[in-house]
């Protein structure tokens, strides 16, 4: 285990240090795809030279990273490659304690089951034997290290990559159990970009459940630890926010950085679905649908709260998911997020239908994005419809994806509990249909 | 989404897939090809409309006359030219001078890889002079550029007359609200790249040039002129730019259009129209004009000095003036006048060129074929490529299932044919000296023929390279690769047909069938000529003999291969000189994803 990953390692060092060098790296930090106004580096050492002057970074309209981010940047601004280069090594390293973590309960758990007997004997071969979990955060660290999307994401030096780290830092306080460093954790990634505000519920189902706290709203414990973990997160939440002010002496960041994100000014060509359909839009639209937009985001939260209230875990990453697709400046490295999540789920890869078509459709349309942007903006032959058109097809691919493993998680769990062969009334072998 | 979430419906079109998957792919290629050929039927095509309005709604008077200056010019010209043994500076700075123009030079240098042997250069060290001509009527923004060329020979003089008659008579005018620069360029393509790239202050290819002293606004669109011949008998229209890249169908039409009113016979392809499209010979024809283009766009180089301009975003067209076995001959002045009525049309516009289509084929001047027309023949063979990769027998599982065939076996074949594709990419221009050296060969030949080597040596190699690493290759082994390598070119070339449809269509007619079909099983010796014979070399090969029938200059084999070798140091220089991505395209990505198809074949 150690050895693989160690060249594993080296591996994905080697390739990020030989871009870093080649020329390469400053065609990458100029692609819509990998940067957004949000996370690019350019943006960064503007705001840094800013803040240099004794201006506020903010001043202008350039600069829209929070407060924290650009005095870490300030005092690390000349190893800057490095932290670009550790950054993910975060997420790796705690994915692997997450999927081991994970390995670990859920073994608790299907042995609990079995000896029971809840699960039907012809369940076995859907549970996991321990060889398949041993692999699963090599994978983990190989989908996430070795994923282009995190290469790029890591060459253009987009800050996307410490978001990833601080997300991923939540999960593994999370599963590890600690409810004060997941709150403190989860108001850092809440300040660092908003959305992960969504993250909220399934950590605190996962602590309920973890502490066999019934979600009953008439329970008295439920209240008590709800409000406790809500206490935690709020109460971080403020800290590092009146920190920030304190840092700074303006409230500027606010409008600058949350108000950016949410009212969606600048609609330079990304990966997203908000830029071409805002620049289409009469301007009297506009607040309507920016707050449909964003409501879209948050509202899947109840549904799927509810729906899986028993998995936290899987609803994280669902959660992560959907953030990644609908938030208003996405790039390919959240993408690689919730990407590097997919070999913890790979027991559910029997009951994945449409895997092939999406990754068909993922692999076109990563090939697709440069070359319609070429015909776009250099040759001026093709427009903004083209590009579109395959920023569609692949937030369709995404959310196939999703839903597809959404699907196959459900399933899996009705035929642990129903067994693998199902019958009809009459005997005949029956279908699961989702309807 | 029903068909995606109900099992028994996907089951159901799945079955039906498997079961009648070769029938459904033979259909579709059979389906392509009559597509295709039907693009040139007339019923089928649309009429060709002037959509800028700036351009449709104003009338314009020509009033240009003075034929017989320009013919004077044009000899002084030749005169000077000869004396100065290429372009003479001096003589046109005063020409320009004495026409009120504000005139610059710029000089240039570029060593070639190689010596290009048709046109006998290796050193190539020119000047280029242009005039400007101030826009009086309004804020100098935005240009419009007129060339010609300064050729060797007696080629092209008349050209650079008329450029001079026109400045004298346009400087005159008052209506002009885009500055006019009129620029005769010496070394063709690579005169114009230099003066583009000092014009936009980029450097992409490496040459040498001093910058440029005068500047005018944004170039909104450039006309090339190539005249040789004191009458002619028709005007050709010349579209097919770099990369196979098109300027916008206005600016034919805007060609296409005073031709008309000034009754000039006017050809796209050296091809004039004919009216009877419901004959058989009427449809030939404009198969034959459609063909000609698709070729030329195709091979990706320009084809005439317009062909840079549209790099940068500029509308540019050349014109060549024919002087052929006709009764009826034109004299300069109405080629002025032409010129002048398009040029005036141009400088009515108020925004860039953009209201028509950018993607056409044209199967004559009044008709064209938009994108939503000819994808389809493509869209149907990429179908093919797709509908294969669910082929019977191979599980998709397997592609993902970690016990199946390690990621190792399919790998290794992967890398080694990229490799292979690498060496044909960077080593004949890099080995020239060495092989020079050994071979009694010039290095012209040396470059072409290391090429042509290696690329024989790629067919040799991959049999082995599965086996070293992993012993024998196992059924699921090729079908994983064969998997890997249907995906992979269907990508390369949905993404080639995007940029340039005739290129993408023409490697996707001799490609797809022997890909989508290539098994282990199948006899060897047969399929393996099959598989040479539609390889991408082959393509290139055919294509000079299609398109040597088809501008009626049949050649022999052995010219046919003497042309076949010119094509390919051609398509080298034109990757080193002005950046035609045909040639890294071919060698980095579509011959090493042939080769993959070669490995399966000998997979054991």
């Amino acid at each position: 285990m150690a050895a693989p990953l160690t060249l594993l390692l080296i591996v994905a060092v080697t390739i990020r240090a030989v871009l870093f060098r080649s020329s390469l790296a400053e065609l990458i930090s100029e692609r819509v795809e990998v940067v957004s106004p949000l996370n690019a580096w350019k943006r960064v050492v503007e705001g840094l030279a800013l803040l240099d002057l004794g201006v506020s970074p903010y001043s202008g309209d350039v600069f829209h990273e929070t407060p924290l981010m650009i005095y870490l940047f300030h005092f690390t601004v000349d190893y800057a490659e490095i932290v670009f280069m550790v950054s993910p090594y975060f997420v790796d390293c705690l994915s692997c304690l997450l999927a081991s973590l994970d390995r670990a309960k859920i073994f608790r758990k299907q042995k609990y089951a079995l000896e029971s007997d809840r699960y039907p004997a012809d369940c076995l071969e859907l549970l996991r034997s321990p060889k398949e979990m041993f692999y699963i955060p090599l994978k983990v660290a190989m989908f996430y290290l070795l994923n282009p999307f995190t290469i790029l994401s890591c060459v253009a030096k987009s800050t996307c990559g410490l978001n990833n780290a601080i997300i991923a830092l939540f999960i593994f306080c999370t599963l590890k159990g600690s409810a004060l460093l997941s709150g403190i954790l989860l108001a850092l990634a809440t300040y660092q970009s908003i959305y992960p505000l969504t993250l909220f519920a399934p950590a605190l189902l996962f602590f309920l459940q973890r502490l066999y706290i019934p979600v009953n709203l008439r329970r008295s414990s439920f209240w008590c630890f709800t409000l406790q973990y809500a206490f935690i997160y709020v109460g971080s939440l403020v800290v590092i926010t009146g920190l920030s002010f304190f840092l700074l002496g303006s409230w500027d960041f606010i409008p600058s950085v949350y108000g950016f994100i949410f009212s969606v000014p600048d609609l330079t060509p990304n990966i997203g679905l908000f830029w071409y359909f805002f620049a289409e839009m009469f301007e009297h639209f506009r607040l309507f649908f920016i707050c449909v937009f964003q409501i879209n985001v948050f509202f899947y939260t109840i549904p799927l709260s509810i729906k899986l209230k028993e998995h936290p875990v899987f609803l994280i990453f669902m959660q992560i998911a959907i953030i990644s697709i609908f938030k208003s400046y996405p790039t390919v490295g959240d993408v690689a997020l919730y990407m590097a999540f997919l070999p913890a789920w790979s027991h559910l890869y029997r009951f994945l239908r449409n895997i092939f078509l999406v990754s068909c459709v993922l692999l076109a349309c990563s090939a697709l994005f440069p070359v319609l942007w070429h015909l776009w903006i250099y040759a001026g032959s093709a427009n903004s419809n083209f590009y579109y058109a395959i920023t569609l097809l692949f937030n369709f691919g995404q959310i196939l994806l999703v839903s597809d493993y959404f699907y196959a998680y459900l399933r899996r769990e009705h035929h642990l509990t129903h067994g693998l062969y199902l019958k009809k009334k009459d005997g005949t072998e029956a279908t699961l249909v989702l309807k | 989404m029903g068909l995606l979430s109900d099992p028994n419906r996907r089951k159901a079109l799945t079955n039906l897939l498997t079961r009648l998957n070769a029938p459904i792919c033979m259909v579709c290629y059979l389906a392509a090809i009559v597509w295709f050929m039907g693009l040139a039927f007339e019923p089928f095509t649309l009429r060709t409309y002037m959509s800028e309005n700036a351009m449709g709604s104003t009338m314009v008077e020509e009033r240009f006359s003075s034929g017989e200056r320009a013919l004077s010019l044009a000899k002084e010209f030749d005169a000077h030219k000869r004396k100065a043994g290429g372009m003479p500076v001096e003589w046109l700075v005063k020409a320009m001078q004495a026409r009120g123009l504000e005139v610059f030079t710029q000089s240039f240098s570029r060593k070639l890889p190689f010596p290009d042997e048709n046109k006998e250069r290796y050193m190539v060290r020119g000047t280029n002079v242009y005039g400007i001509l101030r826009a009086p009527r309004a804020p100098r923004t935005e240009a419009l550029v007129i060339t010609a060329p300064c050729s060797p020979g007696n080629s092209d003089n008349q050209a650079v007359g008329l450029l001079l008659a026109l400045a004298q008579y346009f400087r005159n005018q008052i209506f002009w609200a885009k500055d006019i620069i009129f620029l005769v360029n010496e070394h063709d393509l690579i005169g114009m790249q230099a003066w583009l790239e000092g014009y936009h202050h980029t450097n992409i290819t490496g040459m040498e040039y001093s910058p440029l002293q005068g500047r005018a606004g944004s170039i909104q669109a450039a006309l090339s002129l190539e005249l040789s011949s004191d009458v002619i008998t028709s005007l050709d229209l010349i579209l097919e730019g770099l990369n196979g890249q098109l300027p916008n169908l206005d600016l034919a039409n805007l060609f296409y259009a005073f031709c008309q009113k000034l009754g000039v016979l006017c050809t796209i392809q050296g091809k004039l129209q004919r009216n009877d499209w419901d004959t058989a010979e009427g449809y030939t024809h404009a198969a034959q004009t459609m063909m000609l283009m698709v070729l030329k766009q195709a091979c990706g180089r320009s084809w005439g000095d317009h062909g840079l301009f549209l790099r940068y975003h500029i509308e540019a067209a050349s014109i060549r003036g024919i002087n052929g076995f006709r009764h009826y001959k034109m004299d300069v002045a109405t080629i002025g006048r032409l010129l002048e009525g398009m040029v005036r049309k141009l400088n009515n516009l108020l925004e860039r060129l953009h209201q028509s289509y950018f993607f056409y084929l044209l199967p004559s001047l009044s008709r064209f074929v938009s994108i939503g027309y000819y994808m389809p023949a493509f869209g149907l063979l990429a179908v093919i490529l797709l509908l294969r990769v669910s082929f019977p027998g191979l599980d998709h599982f397997t592609f993902f299932n970690p016990s199946g065939p390690g990621v190792l076996t399919v790998l290794t074949p992967v890398v080694i044919s990229h490799l292979t594709g690498v060496a044909l990419y960077l080593l004949p221009v890099h080995l020239q000296e060495m092989a020079v050296e050994h071979f009694p060969v010039s290095e012209t030949e040396a470059v072409v023929l290391t090429a042509v080597a290696i690329y024989t040596a790629g067919l040799a190699l991959p049999h082995n390279t599965q086996r070293l690493l992993s012993g024998e290759g196992t059924e699921q082994g090729w079908k994983v690769l064969k998997l890997t390598a249907l995906l992979y070119l269907a990508v390369l070339l949905g993404c080639t047909a995007l940029i340039n449809f005739s290129l993408g269509f023409v490697l996707a007619v001799t490609l797809v069938p022997i890909t989508a079909s290539m098994t282990p099983h199948m006899p060897k010796a047969l399929s393996a000529l099959a598989m040479v014979l539609l390889s991408p070399a082959f393509t290139i090969l055919y294509c000079v003999f299609i398109y040597q029938e088809l501008i009626e200059a049949p050649v022999s084999v052995g010219e046919g291969w003497m042309l076949f070798l010119s094509v390919i140091s051609q398509g080298i220089l034109d990757h080193a000189l002005y950046g035609s991505l045909v040639y890294p395209l071919l060698a980095l990505f579509i011959y090493p994803c042939w080769l993959m198809f070669w490995n399966i074949l000998f997979w054991s």
